[in-house]
């Protein structure tokens, strides 16, 4: 539903539908409305079978990159004669994203649940759970449910009866954007800095602590006891435009809409839909400007692109941005382009972990130029100058942080060239004293 | 552990303490960190939980700390250090009574997260991002997307998670942590 706000009619309501309902944080509460039915179903599954099941269901990676969960599942190695395990991604920092941290604050066992299906199908003997060091509550009532779970067998040395071990770590984070990239998280987890790792080997192959490893995002994990329980033929029928994309998507809106909040509707759902209908439309006198449709990381996306956009995988790319997280950052015609496109960069300025001299150096002059175009001491040339960074900052890295901090400087630059050339033309006041 | 003086470093504004250094993993605290050590199979993957019980215990994770960890958990103090500074939820120095986080990016930013900034700024009396307050109550920063981008603006007060600050409700929050 639209939490904090109550569900539209236009919704589709699976993994919200406990959202602001407090009963449903407890086991008992939990079982009372239907859950842990599909973890039963699954153990009494061969693993392979499992997998085959999230395969048909076409469920995709909620947490960005949107690659197949069963694909992913099935990468694993088929023997376990050593360790696997399962690392939930639930370190939710994608500016604009703020959904997982409302799957765990209101159905924690959902997540535990999802966690508890996919480890029997990857064969993993420990699930571990990394949330961000700043998520306190979510934390805090994660520790309860998980508790809660081994009192009631449902977790340990035999899940539900079933003869299979099964151990649930949550492990605290301590503020690094960059760990909620999945080997930079492997790395934070053994006690490291979290620097992504080069890729090959893969996680499957060699991941956490070196042994075949499976990540997922908390709300692709949430999404799986309900394949489970309700198949994947009807989770496929999800689909209103792609069927590449299947199911529903919990997508946080934010910005300068009249009810922000996260709003669960069908893939292909358009994004007007969601703005006007459900959020209530821009604030009052307020025109859409623009929208970062995918959490910061993905090209800015002008009013006329939002009008025609389709919220699945294929329709965001079509619309000349991606879905990523589905964090929708929404901007009306107050906003200073410059100045938002500024504070994205001093973010992943912020960020990077450094590792890389494209992403150390590139973020952090990206931002001083910004700030000097901001000053009114911009050059002529800073435009090309910044273009020229970002496309040395992209697809040159270890990691993606880089990228994500060319995305929005590049298509801000295409897309509201005028507002920059008035800083430049010192046509428009400085919106910062000193650069 | 050899004992060592507590080391404070110069920008926490505290003086030069000669206390013997008091361990941290001892007691209570040496039985948490062993209650975690099955669920992982090596050592130094407890390094970050060992770091969050010297934070809850001191306030903040001073050198000393940091070679104790690193005693216990057979990992160099140098290497400790690393991983303390790679994060920004770990203090390397001492901060106020009152640690508060105040997110100002974009989605914030865009809904007027500055302003809320500067009100915690003025009612804390903390002249800028990072200092202590003269009464030492209070420590204020900046932070990055603390993940409730649609609650503008989002703040931490110590481990609270407070949503939909505005300048107007500063006084009120933040008159409940003395």
């Amino acid at each position: 539903m639209g939490f904090p706000y109550p569900s539209d009619p236009r919704e589709t309501v699976l993994l919200s539908k406990y959202f602001g309902d407090a009963g449903a944080r407890s086991y008992t509460g939990w079982t009372e409305r239907g859950g842990y039915e599909g973890v039963k179903t699954a153990l009494g599954m061969a693993p392979e079978a499992v997998v085959e099941e999230m395969k048909a269901s076409g469920l995709r990676g909620r947490g960005g990159a949107g690659f197949p969960t069963g694909l992913k599942w099935s990468l694993m190695p088929k023997k376990a004669d050593k360790p696997h395990y399962l690392v939930c991604n639930a370190d939710e920092s994608e500016p604009g994203t703020f959904k997982d941290r409302e799957i765990m604050r209101w159905t924690p066992h959902a997540l535990i649940e999802g966690c508890l299906i996919a480890a029997h199908a990857i064969r993993a003997e420990r699930i571990y759970i990394y949330i961000r060091g700043e998520y306190t509550e979510p934390l805090a009532i994660m520790e309860r449910a998980v508790a809660e779970a081994y009192a009631n067998g449902a977790a340990g040395e035999n899940v539900f009866g079933s003869g299979t071990r099964i151990d649930v770590t949550l492990h605290r984070g301590a503020g690094a954007y960059i760990c909620g990239e999945e080997t930079a998280m492997l790395n934070s987890l053994e006690g490291k800095r979290g620097n992504p790792r080069i890729k090959p080997p893969y996680p499957a192959q060699a991941g956490v602590f070196g042994l075949p490893t499976t990540i997922n995002n908390v709300e692709t994990l949430a999404a799986v006891p309900h394949i489970m329980v309700r198949g994947a033929a009807w989770y496929k029928s999800l689909s209103l435009s792609n069927p590449k994309s299947t199911g529903t998507k919990l997508i946080s809106v934010c910005g300068h809409v009249a009810r922000p909040g996260n709003y669960e509707v069908t893939m292909g759902t358009p994004m007007r839909e969601l703005i006007y209908d459900m959020c209530g439309g821009m604030r009052p006198g307020r025109t859409l400007k623009a929208v970062i449709p995918g959490g910061s990381s993905v090209p800015i996306m002008n009013a006329e692109e939002a009008d025609r956009c389709l919220l699945d995988y294929e329709g965001v790319v079509a619309a000349g941005s991606m879905l990523g997280s589905a964090g929708m950052i929404v901007m009306d015609d107050s906003t200073d382009m410059v100045r938002a496109i500024w504070r994205l960069a001093k973010f992943y300025a912020h960020e990077s972990c450094a590792q890389c001299t494209q992403c150390r150096e590139g973020t952090a002059w990206t931002t001083k130029i910004l700030e000097r175009i901001l000053a009114g001491l911009g050059k002529e040339s800073d435009l090309q100058l910044l273009l020229d960074l970002s496309e040395n900052m992209t697809g040159k890295t270890i990691c993606v942080l880089s990228d994500s901090c060319a995305a929005p400087i590049v298509s801000g630059i295409q897309k509201f060239r005028g507002e920059f050339d008035a800083y430049l033309a010192k046509a428009r006041t400085p919106a910062m004293a000193t650069a | 552990m050899s004992l060592k003086s507590e080391q404070t470093s110069a920008h926490g504004g505290v003086p030069e303490t000669t206390a013997p250094y008091q361990p941290v993993f001892v007691g209570a605290a040496r039985a948490e960190l062993e209650r975690l050590r099955p669920s992982y199979p090596t050592m130094q993957a407890l390094l970050l939980p060992a770091l969050w019980i010297i934070q809850r215990e001191r306030g903040w994770i001073s050198e000393a700390a940091m070679a104790e960890a690193g005693e216990v958990l057979k990992l160099t103090p140098a290497y400790v250090k690393g991983v303390v500074t790679f994060y920004t939820m770990y203090h390397t120095h001492p901060v106020g009574r009152h640690f508060i986080q105040v997110c100002t990016t974009s989605p914030c930013s865009i809904c007027g997260s500055e302003e809320t900034l500067a009100a915690i700024l003025r009612y804390t009396g903390c002249g800028e991002l990072g200092a202590t307050s003269s009464d030492g109550r209070f420590t204020v920063i900046e932070v990055e997307c603390l993940g409730a981008c649609g609650f503008v603006t989002p703040i931490m007060v110590d481990d609270d998670f407070i949503e939909s600050v505005t300048p107007e409700r500063v006084p009120d929050i933040l008159a409940r942590y003395p």
